[in-house]
Parts: structure tokens; sequence; C-alpha cells
């Protein structure tokens, strides 16, 4: 799955599509394959505060439970509701219809330090060398 | 989020199936040492793993199981009386042939593992242990058998076990052996040829709650590739797909057998994991039995329970159950959705008081209460075999 040249990466998996003030944030096709067959997804409640590398919400797998740490700063103005009864959209439309939740930015300047999709690209490559190298 | 996979490191057991599993794309985890797989996502992964099993068949490789032999030395007998010092179970009851649940007890009744004990003649026995308790539990056995006229050998790395389960598991057996399966009942074994191999260990047996095989191969990896291939080959008209820990722990789940570690260890003891129906007081003395009958005077002060989760969330392992007030009163030992049913499911210790069908529990999530209730187990019953409907020939 190809990840989109617009949006903004974290380390830790999640997607930022960075418009005006406001972030649309999920995780990307990398996370939901690692976690596998998506369950339940725990999202904040609109309003409430989330913070740059900090955790707002959990994603559930079958086997697997999974924090979601915010690429951003800032208030929650949307939920995806639709993941409530289908959060097996995380896995099959990660980087589109399952987005998780809405930010409005407290401190747009802190998005220049996410990776763009060339970098995010490179970057979970070298996670899977890693991996396989070790193996 | 964070990685979910451990990053695997060279050190860990690999079993002669590993680059099979690789090939296929598996998800790979370190589980007890070894690098094993968790799912087989060009497969559909887990759920779909899962519902192969329960509706047709999976195969697993299960070669980090380990196997040890216990036979007697110069007289009759000698393995049976060194089983019976060493596991709860009467194996004296045992058939040449059969093979039943069982386990090796610490002296305060509590688990140094669960074991599948086969009877391989009368004087010969194989038990099947838990891979991450290998080395404690072939150390236990050799350590407790020194005054019985027996010989125990460490057979772990000599089989590849493949274990073949679900309803269809028996028709995909049919294309790769001559023995005789429909004389196999549960918990029975056989010798006979598979895939061209003479003499291999056939056994009714599995920890899916279906119907299914466990066979014990050379475990040289020609041998090895060459038996999964032909199982693969022969179940694909049944729709056979490789099954990895993931569906074999939510299929285990379902049919409440215990995980070592989880529901049992060695600070657990048979009657608080409800194991009474394999633990056979009348037997006479065992490794464990005197505490176990102290126990019984005394009474439990938790026992294991089957949980639904009635709020939204998933119980997971090593969570705490409280009261209504808030108050710790146990700990979920395994939880996950459940597959089959499509609820959230749990194994539980709670207080006695608190285990009759119905009660409430709640169950703490990430600092949040959530409402859960027992149930009784097994979540999930394998449905009776129904034999086929007899043709009416009219006149």
């Amino acid at each position: 799955m190809a990840y989109p040249a617009k949006y903004r990466y974290t380390k830790q998996h999640e997607w930022a599509d960075i418009s005006g003030d406001v972030a649309t944030i999920g995780i990307t096709d990398y996370a939901q394959h690692e976690l596998g067959d998506v369950v339940f997804a725990e999202l904040p409640k609109v309003g409430a505060k989330v913070e740059s590398g900090k955790s707002f919400g959990t994603v559930e797998s079958v086997k697997a439970v999974s924090e979601i740490y915010s690429p951003v700063s800032g208030e929650v103005t949307e939920i995806n509701g639709v993941l409530h009864d289908t959060p097996e959209k995380i896995n099959s439309d990660p980087h589109g219809e399952a987005w998780l939740i809405k930010v409005r930015l407290a401190n747009p300047a802190e998005t220049k330090g996410l990776m763009d999709a060339a970098a995010y690209e490179a970057f979970i490559a070298a996670a899977d060398k890693g991996k396989e190298v070790s193996a | 989020m964070e990685s979910v996979n451990t990053p695997t490191v060279s050190e860990l057991r690999k079993t002669s199936l590993n680059a099979v599993h690789r090939r296929l794309g598996a998800k790979m985890v370190n589980f007890g040492g070894w690098d094993m797989p968790v799912e087989y996502p060009s497969n559909g992964g887990l759920v779909a793993e899962h519902k192969a099993v329960r509706g047709a068949v999976g195969v697993f490789d299960v070669s980090h199981m380990g196997d040890i032999r216990v036979r007697t030395g110069k007289s009759t007998g000698g393995a049976l009386a060194a089983v019976q010092h060493l596991s709860m179970n009467d194996a004296s009851k045992l058939a040449v042939a059969q093979a039943h649940y069982s386990a090796l007890l610490c002296p305060k009744g509590t688990f140094v593992d669960d074991v599948i004990v086969h009877r391989l003649t009368e004087d010969d026995f194989l038990l099947v242990i838990n891979a991450g308790t290998r080395e404690k539990d072939v150390s236990w056995v050799r350590e407790n058998t020194k005054g019985f006229d027996c010989v125990v050998e460490d057979l772990s790395d000599s089989f590849t076990q493949l274990a073949i389960q679900g309803p269809r598991a028996i028709d995909v057996m049919r294309k790769l052996t001559d023995a005789s399966l429909d004389r196999i009942k549960n918990y029975w074994f056989t010798h006979g040829a598979v895939c061209g191999l003479t003499d291999i260990l056939i056994a009714r047996t599995g920890y899916t709650g279906e119907d299914g095989f466990e066979i014990y191969v050379p475990s040289d990896p020609a041998t090895s590739e060459k038996v999964w291939a032909r199982v693969m080959e022969a179940g694909r008209e049944f729709g056979i797909v490789p099954c990895g820990l993931g569906a074999r722990n939510t299929l285990r789940l379902e049919a409440k057998m215990a995980l070592y570690g989880h529901e049992i260890s060695d600070t657990i003891n048979v009657w608080e994991a409800g194991l009474d129906r394999y633990c056979k007081m009348e037997k006479g003395d065992f490794i464990g039995r005197a505490a176990l009958e102290r126990s019984k005077a005394t009474g439990l002060t938790r026992t294991l329970v089957g949980l639904e989760m009635i709020d939204r969330g998933i119980a997971r392992d090593e969570y705490c159950c409280c009261n209504e007030a808030g108050e710790a009163v146990g700990v979920i030992t395994s939880g996950s959705p459940s597959p089959t049913l499509g609820k959230n499911i749990a194994l539980a210790y709670v207080p006695p008081a608190m285990a009759a069908t119905g009660t409430t529990i709640y169950v703490a999530i990430r600092g949040n209460k959530h409402k859960a209730q027992v149930v009784p187990t097994p979540f999930y019953r394998r449905p009776k075999t129904v034999s086929a409907p007899q043709v009416v020939k009219t006149a």
C-alpha cells in the first residue's frame, strides 16, 4: 500500500494529514499489518487534549493491544464513528476511511519534526531489514 | 503504535520448518525462546486460521514441544512406577496405545508442567511437554526418578511434531497414511506409515477443542519439509491453512484448555485450576499429593472461572479483576476476543464466593472498570459428530 505523499509520519507508525490548523490522524498500513485483525479502537472524546508523542488511545487486534501516540498537540475536534462498529476498516483502509481522530493544532510548528513519506518508507524498510538480519 | 513483535535474536531456537514459515511470510515471534510463527497474513491471518480449524482443517508446527521417554530398566513395571510417582493422573489405567492429560506437580501440589502421557508399551511411556519448560521438566523427571528402575531420555529434538486439526483433519490424514484412523479414538494413538515414512506416531490429540491428529516425524529438515508439503497438498481440497500460535491460543482458550504460565504455574495448585478430574488421589502416593490433601481440607481461596465481557473492552492476560467498589479480587490469566463466539472472553482467578455463573466481575482496563460476568465453560464445545444420514431406498 502506498504511503500518501501529503501525509506526515511518526516512528511509532502514525500518520497526520495536516490541512490548515487541523490534523487528521491514523495509523499506517505497516502498523495495521503488524497488529493483525483489528477488533477494537478506544479513542478520546471530542474536546480532549492530546499531546505530541503521548498516547491518546489504543487499537486492539485479536492478539495485541497497541497504544497510539499523537503526532501533534491540540484538541480533539472529531472522532471517527465508523470505527465503533467496523474497527476492521483499520486493516482494509488505514490511510483513508479508517482515520482515528481530528485535532486542532496547538502548535503547528511541531509538525516539522515528522517524517515525509519517503523518509517513512526508508524507516520501515530499515526496520524490516533489521528483522531479517537478526533472524 | 509500538512494535508488536519483539525483534528476533540469533540465539532463538528454530524448528526444522523455520524456513518454510518464513517463505510463507509468517509473522514470527519469540515464544519461550523459540522463533515461531504467530500468524500467516498471506492466508488471511489469525481469525481466518481460527475459523479454518473450527470449520475445516488447519496445520500447526508444534515441534517446539518437548518429548521425554521413560522406559523400564531391568524388570517390568519400572517405568509405570516412575510415571505414577511423577504425574497426577493414573497411568496404570492407560492401555497400550492410549494417552491422557496429566501434570508433573511440585511437592506443594502446584505445576511443574502439564503433559500428555502416551503409553507406548507396557513399559514405555512418552511424555509430551511444553517448549518453555523443556529443560526444567527434563531435569525434574531425571531427578525424581533416580530411585526407580527406569531410563529417561530427552527426545525433544528428535521429532517434528505437526498438529492437523479440525473436522476435516481425518480426511487429510486418510490421504497420508494407511493406518485405520477410524479405530483411533480421541486420546488414542497408533504407529503407521505416513508420507512414505514408516512407524510414525499418529495420535488423535490436539490443543484446539476440535477433532484432529498429531504426528511425530523425524526432525531432519528435509523430511520435515517434505511431510509439511505433503500435508498441505493433501489438505488443499479441504481448505487447509497453516496456522500459527495466535490461532492456537484463541482455539485453546475457547475450549478452556490450560496454558502453562497462565492458568497453571508453580504457584497455582490443581484444585484452584479446576483440574480435579485429571488428578487421581486414590491411585497411591505421587509428588504433590500430600499438599493437595491438606489443601482440600483447608479449602480454596481462588478458583478459575470463565468470563464474558458485557461492557465494550477486551480483558487481557494479567489485567486485574475487581468488585463493584473497585477493590482487587483476582486476575485475568488469558483473555481475548473469541473469533467463534464474536464475544470478548477470558479466564480468571477469583474468590470462590464470586465464581457462580452470572456473577458480575469488573475488569480494570487502562484504569477503568469494565463489567463482565461469570459464564459456564468451556466457552466452545465442538458439535457431536453426526453420522452420515442413511439413504432410505424405496422399492
